[in-house]
């Protein structure tokens, strides 16, 4: 888990210290990242120079260093953590076992073996209902 | 990873542009201080350098650093907003 704002180091420091140790015993245990300038959030698309901030962007990115999701917000919405989770059991689960995961899978529930076996016949193995 | 440090950090990178495009310097002239998104699911996470907070102390932190390890990376509009 990293962190990442245009504000400086200094200034997480003291969010840290007087805000966030306040709702998290010891403080958020990740790096907080200064990205000064917004040339990071500028190369992954979520810098807005008009407020000259970062808007708020999630990026997954798996252990070969490649990005497997993404989810970018206006600020007034917060993130979903649940749902954060679930897309890391997800693709976890993908690169384990091959099989992929259709919409509203959590785990423990049905997955699909991509082949033509499958064409056509996801409505078998698959209902609306199994996506919420 | 080095130790957190107390002192001061030597300034942080920014993004690092892939090594094809850093082997041609001077093909990359014009584009210096232009940011061309480069993020895409399904590609590689563009690296970067930057400077953090992390337990306590000061360091810079380089994406690939967590190379081999899952990585969720958060971007925000700043410390002590609201949501």
């Amino acid at each position: 888990m990293l962190s990442a704002s245009t504000d400086s180091r200094f200034t997480h420091k003291i969010w840290q210290e007087e805000e966030l140790s306040k709702m998290i015993d010891g403080g958020v245990p990740f790096p907080m990242l200064s990205d000064a300038g917004g040339k990071i959030g500028a190369v992954y698309g979520v810098y807005d120079e008009d407020a000259g901030v970062d808007i708020r962007g999630r990026f997954l990115i798996d252990p070969d260093g490649v990005i497997r999701a993404m989810e970018v917000l206006t600020p007034e919405v917060g993130r979903n953590v649940a749902e954060l989770i679930r897309q890391v059991k997800a693709f976890q689960h993908v690169k384990a076992t091959g099989e992929v995961t259709p919409s509203g899978w959590q785990p423990g529930k049905p997955t699909l073996k991509p082949g033509p076996a499958l064409a056509g016949k996801v409505w078998k193995e698959w209902k609306p209902e199994n996506a919420f | 990873m080095a130790e957190p440090k107390d002192g001061c950090v030597s300034p942080a990178k920014g993004p690092i542009p892939p090594e094809a495009e850093e082997s041609a310097p001077m093909q990359n002239q014009t584009q210096k201080g232009v940011s061309k998104v480069i993020a895409r699911v399904g590609k590689p996470a563009p690296d970067f350098e930057a400077s953090a907070f992390i337990d306590g102390g000061f360091q810079n932190i380089k994406l690939s650093d967590y190379s081999g390890q899952w990585v969720v990376l958060c971007f925000y509009p700043g410390d002590f907003t609201f949501v």
